[in-house]
């Protein structure tokens, strides 16, 4: 199985989003890493000096990087961000629809964000050339079964670490969390490294805000469950950036894919680092995504 | 602009013909689409004899098949789109890329609405649509505001639909996974949000607490009225404060900005609420219809009489206007 490394969901300072792509360079055993603002398009311009150099790093460290277009363009100047996007010649991963009109007929990479429930939404999506299909992170372990003993031409990758993202939506929730609005947000997203912590009146940890998105508290860790998406054909781990040590973890799934480390010990290697939340992996053994099946 | 209302069952679907419908919407009684609520929804005996009944009286029907297809189960969507079209059904409205394209090759003739469920929110995703599946309507996520609609209507090829009363989804329809991370069962998957199997009501000292899958979404001291807890419109705690983090309990209501949707070149207006009973549906229906004849006969608007059947007592023009961002 190959790793990839997903995009930093977060709103990380320029400085450390750099830091963190020279380390995965240097040390990150992934063969993959999707970089670019897949959440809110206000943040991307201060990032837009830094990209070039991040890209030439990554890739003189041998690692296959693909750019990540927007979860959900709206403005006209999204728009075009997007297909700017398709006009840069490198391999895109499409987050929507308008990024899959965009690339449609060319190679492309499906993320997460985008609906593909069943075989023919799958076959659809080949058909226009996806080269590898992230799973909807809510599919369960049956559905992955059904979508890997298919036909298919593309790489399926399943979501294996990191805050699964959950919804998406016009509203900054970051902003209206601090009393602003999202057209004057001074950017308050910067302050929570890993998403901003929504507990329920009872002190249960539920979600994470991330601006326009938002995360599944949980951290979703399949581990044990690596065996069987192998079995089901799955050839793509995702692992989803957060503050912790991000070469520890993609280690450990390196070690835990190439047979070095037994899948049932991953979960104790991960829980021996300081993670930002417990976790979960309810969705593969159709359970709410917030348990944990042990 | 067309007036599309909402049928949970075949007595509302008269319900909504007799208060002046242009279209009804409806489903089947199964989670090929996304109000899959017990005791809503119907067979596909019942749409035959509600398309007649519609038709007969010259509105229009169409059918929600807006779920995501299960893997290995798409046969029971293809099913669903075969009764519609069997039924006589005005347009199909789906969702699933798979199911577009399969519809769209099995019955070539018959017009296709995109849901809401898929989030087409630019106008290239639209004309994808249009022109891959020859799609002839898309309803409009809830995101955006009057002025971005207006520049979309202007650069595609097919007709809008936009909602225009009812329940609010504040994240992007179809892109929600909220419901299945606490409860297992969601939208795109069960076509159901928040489902009442897995709430939980319980008195504890003088407050209700109200639970969704074990979460407390929300808690109310004596006196107050409950709301259902729907995820997203629940109270929870950030940094220690309270507050409705995405939404407060609200009702979207776009009667006043109706001359404005006209003016954005919007074809259709869409009334939320299969799930609504029949005073519910007969007074909003009954109030859209007066406005939509005012403005068409360039008369004065009248002014809103709904306030009482919204959630909590309030109401938002939502996205519509870019403060609501």
């Amino acid at each position: 199985m190959k790793l990839t490394l997903g995009p930093v969901l977060f709103n990380w300072p320029t400085p450390m989003w750099v830091d963190f792509y020279a380390r995965i360079a240097d040390e990150a055993p992934v063969d993959r890493v999707v970089i670019g603002e897949v959440v809110c398009s206000k943040r991307s311009p201060f990032r837009t000096n830094a990209v070039v150099d991040v890209i030439e790093r990554l890739e003189r460290a041998g690692k296959e990087v693909v750019l990540a277009a927007l979860a959900l363009p709206t403005l006209k100047r999204e728009v075009a961000e997007v297909a700017d996007l398709v006009g840069s010649g490198r391999l895109i991963e499409i987050n929507d629809m308008t990024a899959l009109a965009a690339v449609a007929g060319s190679p492309y990479i499906v993320g997460p964000l985008v609906n593909v429930y069943n075989e023919e939404a799958l076959a659809e999506l080949e058909s226009l050339g996806a080269t590898t299909i992230t799973l909807p992170p809510e599919l369960p372990q049956a559905s992955i079964e059904i979508l890997g003993a298919g036909k298919s031409t593309a790489d399926l990758e399943v979501f294996a670490f990191g805050r699964a993202p959950l919804a998406i939506s016009a509203r900054c929730y970051h902003a209206r969390a601090h009393g602003l609005a999202k057209d004057g947000c001074k950017y308050v997203c910067e302050h929570d490294l890993d998403g901003l912590h929504v507990e329920t009146l009872d002190g249960q940890s539920f979600l994470a805000v991330n601006g326009v998105q938002t995360l599944a508290s949980g951290l979703t860790v399949l581990g044990q469950e690596i065996p069987e998406l192998e079995t089901a054909g799955v050839l793509r781990l995702r692992l989803s950036p957060h503050t912790c040590d991000m070469v520890a973890v993609t280690n450990a799934y390196r070690d835990a894919v190439d047979g070095r480390l037994p899948p049932a010990e991953l979960v104790a290697r991960i829980k021996a680092l300081e993670l930002p939340a417990a976790i979960v992996n309810g969705y593969f053994h159709a359970s709410p995504g917030a348990a944990f099946v042990g | 602009m067309e007036l599309v209302c909402p049928a949970g069952t075949p007595s509302a679907l008269r319900t909504v013909v007799d208060a002046g419908a242009d279209a009804v919407y409806c489903g089947f009684r199964d989670e090929t689409n996304a109000r899959n609520f017990p005791g809503l929804n119907f067979t596909a005996q019942e749409l035959v004899q509600g398309v007649a009944y519609a038709h007969d009286r010259g509105t229009k029907v169409l059918v929600a098949i807006n779920t995501f297809a299960r893997a290995g189960g798409t046969e029971l969507w293809h099913r669903a789109v075969a009764q519609a079209v069997e039924s006589g059904a005005d347009a199909v409205i789906l969702a699933d890329l798979g199911l577009l394209g399969w519809a769209s090759r099995a019955y070539p003739a018959q017009r296709l609405h995109l849901s809401v469920q898929a989030a087409a929110s630019t106008p290239s995703a639209i004309r994808f649509y249009a022109e891959r599946y020859g799609v002839k309507r898309v309803v409009l996520p809830r995101v955006l505001t009057v002025e971005e609609i207006a520049a979309i209507v202007s650069a595609i090829p097919c007709e809008t639909e936009v909602f225009a009363f009812g329940g609010l989804c504040v994240m992007t329809e179809g892109r929600c996974l909220l419901s299945s991370y606490a409860t297992g069962e969601s939208p795109n998957m069960n076509g159901v949000c928040s489902p009442a199997a897995h709430v939980d009501y319980r008195q504890e000292g003088t407050a209700l607490a109200a639970r969704l899958g074990g979460f407390t979404i929300d808690r109310y001291p004596a006196g107050q009225p409950a709301a259902y807890p729907t995820l997203c419109k629940g109270t929870f705690k950030v940094d220690g404060k309270a507050a409705h983090i995405f939404e407060e309990p609200t009702s979207l209501n776009a009667l006043a900005i109706l001359p404005q949707l006209k003016a954005a070149g919007v074809s259709a207006l869409k009334i939320e609420g299969r799930q609504r009973g029949k005073a519910y549906l007969a007074a909003v229906v009954r109030q859209f219809r007066t406005a939509l004849d005012a403005l068409d006969a360039g008369q004065a608007m009248p002014a809103s009489a709904l306030i009482a059947l919204t959630e909590g007592g309030r109401e938002t023009t939502g996205s519509y206007k870019k403060t609501w961002r």
